[in-house]
């Protein structure tokens, strides 16, 4: 144990560096918990306790149940959140498994064309999705349709990049052989590959979940009328009012639909990563770290 | 019988190059609609015109009937106008941002990635987490905390100072602000190029006679290289567009970003439309050295993972 400590670790005890790290984590959780303590505050206060209390979650005239501004927030971003899911997954996994086994000429400028919209700011992506629905594809509203295309479109990519670090992992071995079987391509992606891939999807569905229940600027952008607020929109609009707990209750209930989402993809894409001893991957796709 | 085989082997390979591009077909359609007509429309609405009754910018779809006329504003006003103002502030606070991320964000990757032994994950997780708390939400809590009832005053006037007022026009609260807002997304990259560096590395190192510190300098900190210069790009790309951040912390002309000029001449004022995509190309092209060299470093693991 000696041995092994003073090899991994050949500075002496690093004590400066640990404490230097244990204040980066509690600057970096600390206000956030306080702004999750003064959501159950019994008072109007969002700097002085008085008492626990869901007031602001369920019975005020302010509060996230009562409140409609507050409440159409709340079911906006998950109706945003499900539908972009359900949508930018199948895209992107039938994406994935084309990009990794295709070998033709247009498969570099795919690729390429895949990893732009991850490293394009996203308020270069918001102004170009607004003029084009402003001027272009006029018939589609703003409001729940643009912010819909607009969260398909920077999600996609995600999807992409979680698939095909598993696609890599698999290899080709097991589809061809299900084809040397005797099965046809659409089989042996259906019953050998997809079934093969299945953890990745799960994982996709979770973080495109997270993804867009988190944006701001695309879903802000693309806004229609009062129900196209989302949670994020509806915080940068109350943070500088002086707003009653009730906009940290949400921004609380925010939180806990990220943290349940990136957790079940954290579980499930580290339960097939443990099996094949590589937990980077698990986290370099949680992090898009692929740099 | 072979040639049979063959035959069978041949059609499996002709299905093989017509299955895999269709599979990528809905994926690269929707980006070429939603993607790449969506800059196309920049640059018509940048290059176009403005209708003289309704204030409103009429794009040109026609590249031979481009006006440039939107871009030469923009650019007489980058230079020597307002617009150059905000845009030097823009670069001074990105670079003090990213210099607040250098010095506390490498201490702390170095320190989970290198010198942890035990509980690893538990200190992973504590670097993880921000990375998932809402970034509004995160502004939120600061603007709680900095109000002018809030606890940050309530502690410098119960030890007898004045309270201050921290969320009008600093420079320093914008800052700070933005380096709270996107370090974890420099932490993260920068852990992951820490842990890669093989142990053994340094063990060579001091056998063959460097003192901890020169071992440092001259092993560990320029094989982390790679790893800082992804951080930084990475959030260098969203703090050069960004405008909530100044928006909440400040709301002051003062403290005017880039972003923010973007968002008024789009979202507020709609007879600016054309300036505002001009502006949006002019910066695009600024970032661009930075998101090229991510995506070709990501292509290029890509291409690395697929042989």
């Amino acid at each position: 144990m000696t041995v092994r400590g003073a090899i991994s670790n050949p500075w002496g005890r690093p004590r400066l560096l640990r404490l230097v790290t244990l204040a980066y984590i509690v600057w970096s959780m600390v206000p956030v918990l306080i702004a999750v303590q003064f959501s159950f505050n019994a008072g109007r206060s969002r700097s002085t306790w008085q008492g626990f209390s869901l007031r602001w979650y369920l019975t005020d005239a302010a509060s996230v149940a009562r409140d409609e501004s507050l409440t159409l927030a709340l079911a906006q971003s998950i109706r945003l959140a499900v539908l972009t899911m359900l949508i930018a997954t199948p895209i992107g996994v039938a994406m994935a498994i084309g990009l990794a086994r295709w070998r033709g000429p247009g498969a570099r400028p795919a690729g390429f064309l895949m990893l732009v919209p991850l490293v394009t700011p996203e308020i270069v992506m918001g102004v170009a999705l607004f003029l084009v629905f402003a001027n272009l594809y006029d018939f589609v509203r703003f409001g729940t349709p643009a912010q819909l295309l607009g969260h398909v479109t920077f999600s996609i990519s995600f999807v992409v990049i979680i698939v095909r670090g598993r696609l890599f992992a698999i290899g080709r071995d097991y589809e061809e052989a299900a084809m040397d079987l005797g099965a046809s391509p659409r089989e042996a992606i259906r019953r050998v590959l997809l079934p093969l891939l299945s953890p990745a999807i799960m994982a996709s569905f979770a973080i495109v979940f997270a993804i867009s229940i988190d944006d701001f600027v695309i879903s802000q952008f693309l806004a229609g009328g009062a129900d196209s607020i989302t949670i994020p929109v509806r915080l940068y609009a109350g943070a500088r009012l002086a707003p009653p707990p009730s906009l940290n209750a949400l921004a609380s209930i925010l939180l806990l639909a990220t943290l349940c989402s990136v957790s079940a993809a954290g579980l499930v894409l580290r339960r097939y990563s443990n099996r094949e001893r590589d937990g980077r991957g698990a986290l370099d796709s949680l992090t898009r770290l692929d740099v | 019988m072979p040639s049979n085989l063959q035959s069978a082997e041949t059609q499996a390979v002709g299905l093989h190059r017509w299955v895999w591009p269709a599979l990528a077909a809905p994926g690269l359609t929707w980006l070429l609609l939603l993607f790449i007509v969506p800059f196309y429309a920049v640059l018509a609405v940048a290059m176009g015109d403005l209708d003289p009754i309704f204030l409103k910018p009429v794009p040109e779809w026609n590249p031979l009937r481009w006006d440039v006329s939107a871009f030469g504003d923009v650019l007489s006003d980058l230079f020597g106008g307002q617009l150059g103002t905000i845009a030097l502030r823009t670069l001074a606070y990105v670079v003090s941002a990213c210099a607040v991320c250098v010095v506390v964000g490498y201490p702390v990757a170095y320190f989970v990635a290198r010198k942890v032994v035990r509980h690893k994950g538990l200190w992973l997780l504590g670097l993880l987490a921000p990375f998932w708390i809402n970034y509004l939400m995160r502004m939120l809590a600061w603007v709680n905390l900095l109000g002018s009832d809030g606890l940050v005053n309530k502690i410098i006037t119960s030890l007898g100072g004045a309270p201050v007022d921290w969320l009008s026009g600093r420079h320093s609260t914008v800052i700070l602000g933005l380096a709270y807002g996107y370090i974890p997304f420099f932490v993260l990259p920068l852990y992951a190029a820490l842990d890669r560096i093989d142990p053994a590395v340094m063990e060579a190192a001091r056998d063959l006679g460097a003192s901890p510190g020169q071992a440092f300098r001259r092993v560990t900190l320029p094989l982390s290289k790679q790893g800082v210069l992804a951080g930084l790009v990475l959030i260098m790309l969203p703090m050069f567009g960004d405008y909530y951040t100044p928006n909440l912390l400040s709301g002051s002309p003062r403290t005017r970003m880039i972003g923010n000029q973007i968002d008024q001449f789009i979202n507020q004022t709609s007879s600016q439309g054309g300036r505002g995509a001009a502006l949006t190309l002019i910066l695009m092209v600024l970032v661009a050295v930075f998101m090229l060299y991510y995506l070709f470093n990501i292509a290029r693991v890509t291409e690395e993972a697929r042989e």
